[in-house]
């Protein structure tokens, strides 16, 4: 009988060789005659460890980990096919320590599954969500996500249910949209990504599910230009799904049509802002729209519409399986369920992270991630992308939680933690943010338009001494005005990281530390 | 390794026609006609206001609106350095100076013999694995000054 050896084909495991290695064992393979078979699946979001292999046991997948083209023969000749011990041996992958401790809901099948195949999403339990969703129908299923107090992973922490609901509640006989926002701009995530290529079929369940709940037959999976792996991925699965009779009329066999397209984005990060991704859809420039009306009301097209994050989304089929109250047994206070946390940046082991909402910071650095790559001390974190703010160690007790964070001035956004250590400097990130937002503000709204350029040359002032206490002053009055006047996310939390990293690291920017001012 | 075709008001006529029915199609329509010219040539900008029903000034606001679509045609081979937090936190900024250096260009520029387009990119996805980089459609992780160089010289080979 044949052996079966799973490989990624996940980007994250690409970029560091994985096909290389799954290349060197298919030439082995040949010369030496080994009945092998090669399973590409996503990745299990261990990158230290990639490119893994995971060899296929009685006990479970046993793990070999980081291969090198060059280690193949070596692992080969080690008898690695039969789970034997070699200097690159993890033991039982599902054992190792990073794994073990998470609650996979969302990524349950993530790294497991063939991404490509229909069949073997099924074996797995897939599309049971979707099962249930048709038994129990619309209503029961929008309330279902209503009470598993689901809120958008995608930064904004809206409770997913609540859209649903509202257009649910749209007048039917009219065409309603499902979107789901793909556009994953922020530094120090990958978590949707890892979903289109690990686990798509999730995806799809998910949007499916969407489609029935509130009467939706047409959606959009809206994926970022930078992501090109996850476009094929995602639209291998569709078409899968809808040779296999899970998209298009009638699906699986019920009384609902459902159908969907992957479209690609143009390198506008702005277009993650959901509704500068209808626009785009719409094919004009992604501006950012004024709310009300909410998409929900008046969405893709002018017409009612979902639009979900794809963690939202992923998570769904998941709730619909166990239930709402196995679901928000999870997590803490208002934030219910589980977050798939990306551990990034200058840190030890990289990657993704799934546990329920109220872990420290400290213990998702130290512990978890295991202290920087580097080996120097932690000096800054920043949580929720480019616009989340920068924590110092003093912070590190400040549980994973949505109002925990808005508490401590922070967000956490889609969950990307980025660690730097004790060489980063602040006022550089500071500057860097407000770049940022100068790069890529769609240019609607003056304060996010005009008010991230003048931030760059406050910044540029502040640190040659120019009129320092003054220009601190004006900085943070700017810093207040873009908060509270932009008409989106991008001018209104690109205060978070410039006042954090001013606050918490005032000696960067060669001001006085606050704290000690105020002991004096 | 991309090859693209010089202009040809048929060739692009037909592929506006093809996604002309398509709800939004104007970013579709946009991406594979750079993904067959290189870029998105100004003559093709008539002829879809013309099929789509627009006013050419809307569509020049949309095409210029967005980073990726190009006035002229890249290098034979496109190099995207990631420039965001996360590679920042690794050193992306030093390997940045480097690719420039090397290659003699600044971000967003070609090198004399055409053969490597640099470009900034804000993230590739691939945090767990900073510094990250692109070459064409191939990702790289875990880059470090040797990766780099070697990344270059395989570029420009």
């Amino acid at each position: 009988m044949s052996v079966r050896i799973y490989i990624s084909r996940d980007s994250g495991a690409l970029c560091v060789g994985a096909q290389e290695v799954a290349m060197q064992f298919f030439k082995l393979a040949e010369q030496k005659g080994l009945d092998i078979e090669i399973v590409r699946t996503g990745s299990r979001g261990m990158y230290w460890l990639e490119p893994l292999v995971e060899v296929a046991r009685p006990e479970g997948r046993v793990g070999y980990g980081p291969v090198k083209p060059s280690d193949v023969e070596e692992l080969i000749g080690a008898g690695m096919l039969d789970g034997k011990a070699h200097r690159l041996s993890l033991g039982l992958v599902e054992e190792i320590p990073f794994f073990k401790s998470q609650t996979r809901l969302t990524f349950k099948h993530c790294g497991i599954v063939d991404p490509r195949s229909l069949e073997d999403y099924k074996a797995h339990g897939g599309y049971k969500g979707l099962a249930k969703a048709i038994e129990i129908g619309p209503e029961a299923t929008v309330e279902e996500v209503v009470n598993s107090g689901l809120r958008g992973r995608g930064g904004a922490g809206f409770p997913t249910g609540i859209k649903w609901r509202t257009v649910a509640a749209t007048p039917p006989q009219q065409q309603k949209y499902i979107v789901c926002n793909a556009d994953e701009g922020d530094s120090g995530t990958f978590a949707d990504r890892m979903i289109m290529e690990g686990d798509p079929f999730v995806l799809i369940e998910g949007m499916t599910i969407a489609g029935i709940a509130v009467g939706a037959s047409y959606g959009y999976v809206y994926i970022r230009s930078e992501y090109p792996d996850a476009v094929e991925a995602m639209e291998i699965a569709v078409r899968a799904a809808r040779a296999g009779g899970m998209l298009g009329k009638n699906i699986a066999g019920s009384k609902y049509d459902y159908d969907m397209e992957v479209r690609m984005g143009a390198g506008a990060y702005v277009c993650g802002e959901e509704t500068s991704l209808l626009e785009s859809l719409e094919g004009k420039r992604g501006e950012v729209r004024a709310k009300p009306p909410l998409p929900a009301h008046v969405g893709l097209f002018g017409k009612p519409t979902v639009i979900n994050n794809v963690l939202s989304l992923a998570s769904v089929p998941i709730i619909m399986i166990d239930g709402a109250e196995f679901y928000k047994n999870f997590g803490m206070g208002r934030s219910r369920g589980t977050m798939p946390i990306q551990l990034a940046g200058n840190i030890k082991h990289g990657g993704l992270y799934e546990t329920a909402f109220g872990i420290t910071l400290r213990a998702l650095v130290d512990e978890v991630g295991g202290g920087t790559r580097t080996g120097r001390p932690v000096r800054a974190v920043q949580v929720g992308g480019p616009l989340g703010a920068y924590f110092p160690r003093e912070l590190f007790d400040t549980p994973f939680d949505y109002e925990a964070f808005t508490a401590a001035d922070g967000l956490i956004g889609h969950g990307g933690i980025v660690v730097f250590d004790d060489t980063v400097d602040m006022a550089k990130q500071a500057r860097f943010a407000m770049e940022f937002c100068a790069i890529e503000s769609c240019g609607k709204c003056t304060p996010c338009r005009i008010g991230s350029t003048r931030g760059v040359e406050l910044v540029d002032k502040i640190v040659a001494g120019e009129n320092r206490e003054a220009n601190l002053v004006v900085l943070e009055d700017l810093c207040h005005t873009m908060k509270l006047g932009s008409l989106c996310a991008l001018g209104g939390f690109t205060p978070y990281p410039v006042m954090s990293a001013l606050t918490h690291f005032p000696e960067d920017f060669g001001a006085k530390k606050k704290r000690l001012e105020a002991a004096e | 390794m991309p090859r693209y075709e010089p202009w040809n008001a048929d060739r692009a006529g037909e592929i506006i026609a093809r996604h002309r029915h398509e709800e939004g199609a104007a970013l579709p329509i946009l991406h594979e006609l750079q993904a067959t010219f290189g870029c998105v040539p100004e003559a093709a900008i008539p002829l879809m206001a013309e099929v789509l029903n627009l006013s050419r000034a809307e569509l020049h606001g949309t095409v210029t609106f967005y980073h990726d679509f190009r006035k002229e045609p890249p290098g034979r081979r496109v190099l995207k350095l990631c420039r965001a937090e996360s590679c920042q936190a690794m050193g992306s900024d030093a390997l940045a100076a480097r690719a420039e250096q090397k290659l003699g260009v600044e971000m967003g520029g070609t090198n004399t013999d055409r053969s490597v387009t640099l470009e900034a990119v804000y993230c590739l996805g691939l945090c767990h694995s900073s510094p990250a980089a692109m070459l064409d459609k191939h990702v790289y992780g875990m880059l470090d000054q040797d990766k780099l160089d070697r990344l270059i010289d395989e570029a420009q080979r």
